[in-house]
């Protein structure tokens, strides 16, 4: 295929902004950049080939809105007729009340404060983005609106698809290791619900272990030798 | 903020090596120099290049010299963009633009050493004269850097300071009698705008707003003495080494506006 | 009396070099400079990123004495709105020097000195982001000198170009800084501050250098045509060693967790 094309560095490799990884047909992933033929990285990150697409994960930066995103949000402001919620992307989101809950809010009778008020967490999911504008969000699906109990870990957004894993087997595995409910915002807020608070505390380990070590190889396997190195050293 | 358009067209005009006003791509547009205008200023200056105007005021006060330079006079530059001179320029302390520019040509004056500070003092460690420069910006077509540069030489070269007298540390002056201050070589600047892939002289203001970054070289005596680059944009090394050559060449042909002045040392 | 007068007195006139008044040279007849360095010779120098918690991206970097910290804030709003650029990001910087990193108290007011030297890595670094990806916000970056001993804006440049890519912000290239100046006739490298204020050239220079483009460039000082081409080309070599240095930089974190967890086995 492209095997022939010049590649200067190899999976898994850390590469920064500005560095040279490969020459001729391969076609740009997220992150990368193509210049007279070749492939540039854009941020500091691990190259990942993939089918003649070279990719870099990017270690850090910003949560880009996607429409379809899960995210988890703080309102911070209510007007007239929405929320505003910050989702942690450059951008604050907007939840219209039409689309706040799956039971339709009356504006003429009801106060928005009744049902989100300032400070309240929220699931819900972006609907729509334009990079220059306010993401909005809605909370009309079965699953969404306000968290009530549990706890709320804050990571990177960038390491998100790395802790929910190829197929989601890092994510399935931490909640059945740890018997917690999880939910992963596309924007770096995970609600974790467990039956007491040391279920809950592992699955923040876990995170923790996984945000620092997104970069190394073999990584769920090493999660999840600690895992049972925590069960086992409960019971 | 220039439209797509407009920048479009500057860019295709260069590209067959016009520009928007006929000029050729090293030109400079016409200048004009006018010295001592201001009676109540010690010396003054107006100059236009093209619609581009300002003029340079000097008053010489005497005043305490800085603490770590005791013996020598002290030159200080202010420039005020009035917002009389642009729609786009607003009343208030000078912003970074403002700033820039006074302290491009205060460097280019000090490094060339146009003004003998030596030969300022009057009481070493207490009385020193002050040379005021202010530049006023008076109409903003482009190139607010090399008109503001030439009329301060200018009024530089055709200043007078009063006498002063020093008795026992005390200081009488006669302002009557004003001599021409201690100056020796004057320093002119050269703006190089790029647009697009090309290096353009004295970019008038539609040039300024499409170029991507502009170089002021400042030169005296066939070197230079001064340089600043400014704008967002990014030049080749290939094209320092042109601009640097450029303004050595265009310097002299600014430098022909000073030399009528005061002798024009 | 304006603002103007304020800022001189603060540091930027000549420093007297012994009690006597004499000068003493800054380089020795076989080129070694007053702190044993050679011409082209870069002073020791530190680099960490990712130092301070709530920004989004920061850098320490030490260029001998000089000491810079960096940070950057964003992709984030802008307020007030009319601000914002409707098609790209707005680079905003903030170049600020400690009120005790220089030898006589400096007021921790904005001088003129730091609104030009923020406006010049402002548009030292832009050009380096790729700024049409977050239309409409802001992305601030922050530098303090924390101690002054030349070169401050390089080290300040060096230090924010890590900064941004710690960030994460999308960036076609690392812009790397050093300055070049001239000393008793030699044109030397990384200027500490005694060499600024008594020699006769400082030049400042940066460019992104894997794409060979020049984003700083100053001149304070004498030089003729030869003089400055050369003096390019040294400023062209050291920030070629810079460059070296901030890839290292911001790898290192990463690859020393790397080599203790593949080397000594998991826990």
């Amino acid at each position: 295929m492209c095997d022939t094309l010049p590649v200067y560095f190899k999976d898994w490799d850390v590469v920064v902004p500005g560095e040279l990884l490969a020459e001729g047909n391969y076609r740009p992933g997220s992150n990368v950049y193509k210049e007279d033929g070749k492939l540039y990285s854009n941020a500091v990150g691990i190259l990942k080939f993939n089918r003649g697409v070279v990719n870099v994960v990017p270690l850090s930066g910003p949560y880009i809105p996607k429409v379809g995103d899960l995210v988890i949000g703080e309102v911070i402001d209510i007007t007239a007729s929405s929320y505003v919620v910050d989702i942690r992307a450059p951008h604050v989101a907007f939840l219209n009340a039409s689309e706040a809950s799956v039971k339709p809010l009356n504006l003429h009778e009801e106060d928005l404060r009744k049902l989100y008020d300032v400070g309240d967490m929220l699931v819900a999911k972006v609907i729509s983005f334009e990079r220059a504008f306010n993401p909005s969000l809605t909370c009309k699906e079965k699953g969404l609106g306000k968290i009530t109990k549990g706890s709320i870990i804050a990571i990177p957004a960038v390491k998100v698809p790395r802790l929910i894993g190829r197929r989601r087997s890092m994510i399935s595995l931490i909640k059945s290791e740890t018997g917690c409910e999880v939910v992963v915002g596309q924007n770096g807020y995970i609600w974790v619900v467990g039956e007491n608070p040391e279920d809950e505390d592992l699955v923040a380990e876990a995170v923790r272990r996984i945000v620092e070590e997104a970069h190394v190889a073999g990584l769920t396997a090493r999660v999840m030798q600690m895992l049972k190195n925590k069960k086992r050293k409960k019971s | 903020m220039i439209s797509k358009v407009k920048k479009a067209q500057i860019l295709s005009l260069l590209n067959s090596g016009r520009r928007v006003d006929g000029r050729t791509l090293d030109q400079y547009r016409n200048i004009k120099v006018e010295t001592n205008l201001i009676g109540r200023a010690d010396g003054s200056a107006r100059v236009s290049i093209g619609d581009t105007l300002v003029l340079a005021g000097i008053k010489y006060e005497i005043g305490p010299p800085f603490p770590d330079t005791p013996d020598l006079g002290v030159l200080t530059v202010n420039a005020e963009f009035l917002p009389l001179a642009s729609p786009t320029f607003e009343s208030g302390p000078p912003d970074e633009n403002a700033i820039e520019l006074a302290r491009v040509i205060d460097r280019s004056l000090r490094k060339a050493e146009a003004v003998d500070l030596s030969k300022l003092c009057l009481v070493p460690g207490k009385s020193v004269w002050i040379a005021w420069i202010d530049i006023y910006v008076l109409n903003h077509d482009g190139n607010l850097i090399d008109a503001s540069a030439l009329a301060t030489s200018a009024a530089l070269l055709s200043s007078r300071i009063p006498q002063a007298d020093v008795e026992e540390e005390r200081v009488k002056v006669n302002y009557e009698d004003k001599v021409p201050p201690p100056l020796s070589k004057m320093p002119v600047t050269v703006t190089i705008a790029k647009i697009g892939d090309t290096l353009v002289v004295d970019p008038v203001l539609d040039e300024e707003e499409a170029a991507d970054a502009k170089l002021s070289l400042s030169v005296v005596e066939g070197k230079l003495c001064a340089a600043q680059k400014s704008g967002e944009g990014v030049f080749e090394v290939e094209e320092l080494q042109k601009a640097a050559s450029m303004a050595l060449s265009k310097g002299e042909e600014l430098y022909s506006y000073l030399k009528t002045l005061a002798g024009g040392t | 009396m304006g603002v103007c007068l304020e800022e001189y007195q603060l540091g930027e006139g000549k420093v007297r070099l012994n009690m006597a008044g004499e000068q003493r040279r800054l380089i020795s007849d076989d080129g070694v400079r007053h702190d044993g360095r050679r011409p082209d010779e870069l002073r020791p120098i530190k680099m960490s990123v990712g130092v301070l918690k709530n920004a989004n991206g920061s850098a320490y970097v030490e260029q001998g004495n000089t000491k810079i910290l960096a940070a950057v804030y964003g992709p984030r709003s802008v307020h007030p709105r009319h601000l914002a650029y409707p098609d790209k990001a707005r680079v905003r910087c903030r170049y600020h020097m400690a009120p005790f990193s220089v030898e006589t108290r400096k007021s921790p007011a904005p001088s003129r000195r730091e609104v030009e030297l923020s406006k010049v890595l402002r548009e030292a670094l832009s050009h380096a982001i790729l700024l049409e990806q977050f239309p409409s916000t802001a992305i601030d970056i922050f530098v303090e000198v924390l101690e002054a001993d030349g070169s401050t804006r390089c080290a300040g440049i060096n230090a924010a170009s890590l900064a941004l890519a710690d960030a994460g912000i999308p960036m076609k290239d690392l812009v790397a800084a050093c300055a070049v100046g001239k000393v008793d006739g030699y044109l030397v490298v990384d200027l500490t501050d005694l060499e600024d204020k008594n020699g006769e050239v400082d030049m400042p220079f940066a460019m992104m250098y894997g794409k060979r483009k020049v984003t700083l460039l100053q001149l304070d000082g004498k030089l003729s045509y030869e003089e400055f081409l050369k003096a390019v080309d040294m400023a062209v070599v050291a920030c070629e060693r810079i460059y070296m240095m901030q890839k290292e930089a911001l790898k290192q974190r990463y690859l020393t967790l790397r080599k203790s967890i593949e080397g000594g086995g998991s826990t």
